[in-house]
């Protein structure tokens, strides 16, 4: 498709989808969100982009191949569990360290969220390569 | 003890980092650590013939009854020091013969691998180690054989020598396993405590025949020895160890040291001699009109082994001491014998012995080694071989069963030895020279055999040096003390007379074919005759039926039709969830349906009608967003129930899907009439009552009442333990990580199986 309306409106909606994701993915511990839903949505902004432009085009603009994002997902998800060894416990077992900042108050920080940053790594490193593979013609 | 072992292991490995410069002499760095590892062997000798044996135990796996335990006695130091004696000469052999060929690391790293895994069998004392050392030498074996592997033949015989040692180490693993459950231990000294209990169960002679065909299989008996033939592809160096010194005495070491507690039963002795009797005959029978160098060889040594098994299962006194003594007269003769074909093999350029011919005059040196290792081969005075045939003969004499039959067929077998010998002198080094020659500069292959045959002839005349080696491993077998005396010259008497009648007949036996050529075709010629179904042959019949059963098998299964898969799982499901709902009384729904608001029944009137839509329209994207507008429908029906995750990632979802059926829409055909009113019909049936049992399941569900719910557990734990609101996200995060780590796993392997199949080209067509 060559629609200039999609093409512009691409500009603003990136910052929308990808802030949207990020939300997601913060606060899914304690609001509905997470990672699986956040890895989805920054998807879906790449699937619009294919859309307004082509799907060649945003697979350029994206600079990280997909194979590369479920890579590093992986490996997100599966360092998440060595910290629990590490502390004398089990593996797999969260740890959580909190923060305290001036402007956000106290931020608790743990493996859970390492995880689920692997969960949307590789959620969304999986749909764009469906979806690259399926739309590029070689 | 372990010591040793560790050595071998990391010299194979550092033969990788040795370099360039003084790589033409990787073997000779193994040989001499060989050497020393054979002195050190010997310096414990007269511990040894004290009576006392070095012992080693560590615990490895005391739960599965695997230990690391070690012996080293009587027994395993005869066997240990050939091993190495034998190794070391054959690594400056093979320093020399295997200059020319390339990946000799690769070579010299498995040959060592073997010496070690060789020892560690002869060494171990625990029954479970001795079998994973047995299985090493097994598979080094294979790929020592596939060394020439641009061969086809060579890889062949390398698969087939390995499936049948394999077949046979299985079954020896078998039978390890149920003399353990009857013994409670796998240790060599706890079943040597409790010999008497494990004779008299009844699970010993289901055990007896599973370790004898472990037995059989590596050690080439009849009806396994074809492997031995096929074995005959690999490099000489590795024919000399492996298949004629070592390995193929595996078997030999594991009856001598099962025989004090399995052997002296009536089972024992009627077995065991006459698979060895008939292994005996049928190589030397099939040995004389052999026309190959090497596989003369390995029929006499198919023979050899046969003798050995024989001698062991004769169960005397005198028949195991003739078993030692043979033992190291086989190794000199044999080794040497392989040696010098290899050399002989350079030096022409072929392996038929009749394009040999009058290499006297180039390798004078070559005829006298040849002429000695023959005589002992024949067992004619005053070689270590002729003692050993006294031995034998006199061993026979005594045996309490089926001695005459047994007399008989060892003179027999002799006769052909002995004829099988002078052939080869006659025709590889008299006559007339038949073919041109290679340069000589090979004659460093002779420094291996010439020891060897020094040995022969050294021990021949001076036979009580090997007393001391003899008589403790005698001791170790036959649990008394024995006092044994070796004499090149026995007196006049029985054995002494059969000696000179083999002798004679041998000699005659050879003139007759030798002069008469047409004699050894025409045998040639009824062999093939009456062994028309090899037993290669038979195997890879087996083994090429077998393939074609299970490509056959494949093909029914594996159709590559998705659809009649698609079918077979949700048939198969249906089944089993409506015999699961009629077991439990499934379909008596008990729960009452309350009212929800109207606005549930507008959407599920919705979904209800997109369904119908989806399924009877004719136009792809029109279908897709019909189903696109279920799945929508269905996360409001979520949204009222309040589980918001599931609702946001479902409609995520359903978008991605539209999207991405479009996508390949793209590629297929436009919608056509493929299927007809039959097959139409046939999928509607499928999918009504797939979709019926699945909703009488959602049903039923609501109904069934656990106690205590997992639901209230999460509910209760999540802020405390994990320090989420969440639930939802708290179980995919932290309750249950490594379902969501195999979730996104299995996604991944998803994605790159679309990504490989899509990027595939075409290839046939």
């Amino acid at each position: 498709m060559n629609s200039i309306l999609l093409q512009i409106a691409a500009k603003y909606l990136k910052i929308l989808f990808l802030s949207f994701a990020f939300i997601a993915l913060i606060r899914g511990h304690n609001h509905p969100g997470g990672g699986f839903i956040g890895g989805l949505l920054a998807a879906l902004y790449i699937v619009y982009n294919s859309l307004a432009f082509t799907s060649r085009q945003s697979k350029q603009q994206l600079k990280i191949r997909p194979e590369h994002y479920m890579g590093a997902g992986l490996t997100c998800a599966l360092l998440s569990f060595l910290p629990g060894i590490f502390s004398g416990t089990t593996l797999m077992k969260g740890i959580w360290w909190s923060i305290n900042t001036s402007l956000f108050g106290e931020i608790k920080l743990g493996t859970p969220l390492l995880f689920d940053i692997g969960v949307f790594l590789t959620v969304m490193g999986v749909t764009l390569l469906f979806l690259f593979t399926l739309s590029i013609k070689k | 003890m372990h010591i040793v072992l560790i050595l071998y292991l990391t010299l194979a490995f550092a033969l990788f980092l040795i370099p360039q410069k003084i790589s033409k002499h990787t073997a000779l760095i193994v040989a001499f650590v060989q050497l020393g590892v054979f002195l050190f062997l010997i310096s414990q000798l007269s511990t040894i013939s004290a009576g006392d044996a070095i012992t080693l135990s560590i615990d490895w796996m005391p739960q599965l009854g695997l230990n690391l335990e070690f012996t080293l006695d009587g027994l395993s130091l005869v066997f240990s020091l050939l091993i190495t004696f034998i190794g070391f000469l054959v690594f400056i052999y093979a320093n020399t013969y295997m200059k020319s060929y390339p990946g000799t690391v690769k070579f010299y790293f498995y040959l060592t691998l073997f010496s070690g895994s060789m020892l560690g069998l002869v060494l171990s004392s625990n029954l479970i180690l001795l079998f994973i050392f047995w299985e090493l030498t097994s598979v080094l074996s294979f790929l020592l054989i596939s060394f020439f592997n641009e061969k086809e033949q060579a890889r062949k015989a390398a698969f087939q020598s390995l499936f049948v040692t394999g077949f046979g180490g299985l079954c020896l693993f078998a039978g390890i396993i149920l003399i353990g459950s009857i013994a409670g231990s796998y240790s060599v000294t706890d079943w040597l405590d409790q010999a008497q209990l494990i004779r008299s169960d009844s699970k010993y002679l289901p055990a007896l025949i599973l370790i004898l065909i472990g037995v059989f299989s590596k050690s080439a008996q009849f009806p396994f020895h074809f492997w031995l033939l096929g074995a005959m592809q690999a490099p000489t160096p590795v024919s000399a160890y492996l298949h004629s010194a070592t390995m193929v005495k595996a078997g030999v070491f594991l009856l001598a040291r099962l025989y004090p507690v399995l052997g002296s039963t009536p089972e024992w002795t009627q077995i065991v001699p006459v698979i060895g009797a008939l292994t005996m005959l049928t190589g030397a029978y099939l040995a004389i009109t052999q026309i190959d160098i090497k596989l003369i060889l390995a029929y006499t040594t198919i023979s050899a082994l046969g003798i050995l098994t024989l001698l062991l299962g004769i169960d005397t006194k005198l028949s195991v001491k003739a078993a030692l003594v043979f033992l190291f007269v086989h190794a000199f003769y044999k080794a040497a014998l392989f040696m010098l074909a290899g050399f002989i093999t350079k030096l022409t350029g072929t392996r038929i012995i009749a394009r040999f011919g009058g290499l006297i005059r180039s390798t004078p040196m070559g005829f006298i080694i040849m002429l000695i290792a023959l005589l002992s081969m024949a067992g004619l005075p005053p070689m270590l071989g002729f003692i050993g045939k006294e031995l034998i003969y006199e061993a026979k004499f005594a045996s309490p069963w089926i001695s005459s039959l047994l007399v008989v067929l060892g003179v027999t077998s002799n006769i052909f030895m002995v004829a099988v010998s002078f052939l080869l002198l006659f025709k590889v080094f008299l006559g007339k020279s038949k073919t041109s020659l290679y340069e000589n500069n090979y004659s460093m292959l002779l420094f291996s055999p010439g020891i060897l045959a020094l040995l022969s002839l050294g021990f021949g005349l001076f036979p009580n040096l090997l007393t001391a080696l003899i008589e403790p491993a005698l001791s170790i077998i036959r649990a008394d003390d024995i006092q044994i005396n070796l004499k090149l010259w026995h007196g006049f008497n029985q054995v002494l007379f059969l000696s000179v009648f083999t002798v004679l007949m041998g000699i005659l036996l050879f003139i007759l074919i030798y002069k008469n050529k047409w004699i050894i075709s025409g045998w040639q010629r009824l062999n093939n005759r009456l062994f028309a179904i090899s037993f290669t042959w038979l195997f890879s019949a087996a083994l090429d039926k077998f393939i074609a059963f299970s490509r056959r098998n494949t093909h029914f299964i594996q159709h590559g039709y998705n659809r009649y898969y698609i079918i077979t799982i949700i048939i198969f499901t249906s089944l089993l969830l409506s015999f699961q709902l009629y077991m439990t009384r499934g379909w008596e729904i008990s729960s009452s349906f309350t009212l929800r608001p109207f606005y549930i029944s507008g959407i599920v009137a919705i979904i209800s009608l997109s369904v119908l839509l989806s399924v009877f329209s004719k136009n792809g994207i029109f279908t897709v967003t019909a189903m696109a507008v279920t799945g929508y429908g269905i996360s409001l029906i979520y949204l009222y129930y309040s589980a918001v995750d599931l609702a946001i990632t479902q409609i995520i979802v359903e978008t991605l899907m539209v999207v991405m059926f479009v996508l390949v829409l793209r590629r297929l055909p436009k919608f056509a009439k493929l299927s007809g009113q039959s097959t139409k019909i046939r999928d509607a049936i499928i999918a009504l009552s797939f979709g019926g049992i699945m909703t009488l399941l959602s049903l039923k569900a609501i109904s069934v009442d656990l106690n205590p719910t997992i639901s209230s557990y999460f509910l209760d734990n999540s802020n405390l333990l994990a320090y989420g609101k969440n639930v939802v996200n708290v179980i995919l995060v932290d309750f249950r990580a490594l379902d969501t780590l195999g979730e996104i796993t299995v996604l991944v392997i998803a994605a790159l199986g679309v990504f490989t199949l899509l990027n595939t080209k075409k290839s046939k067509k």
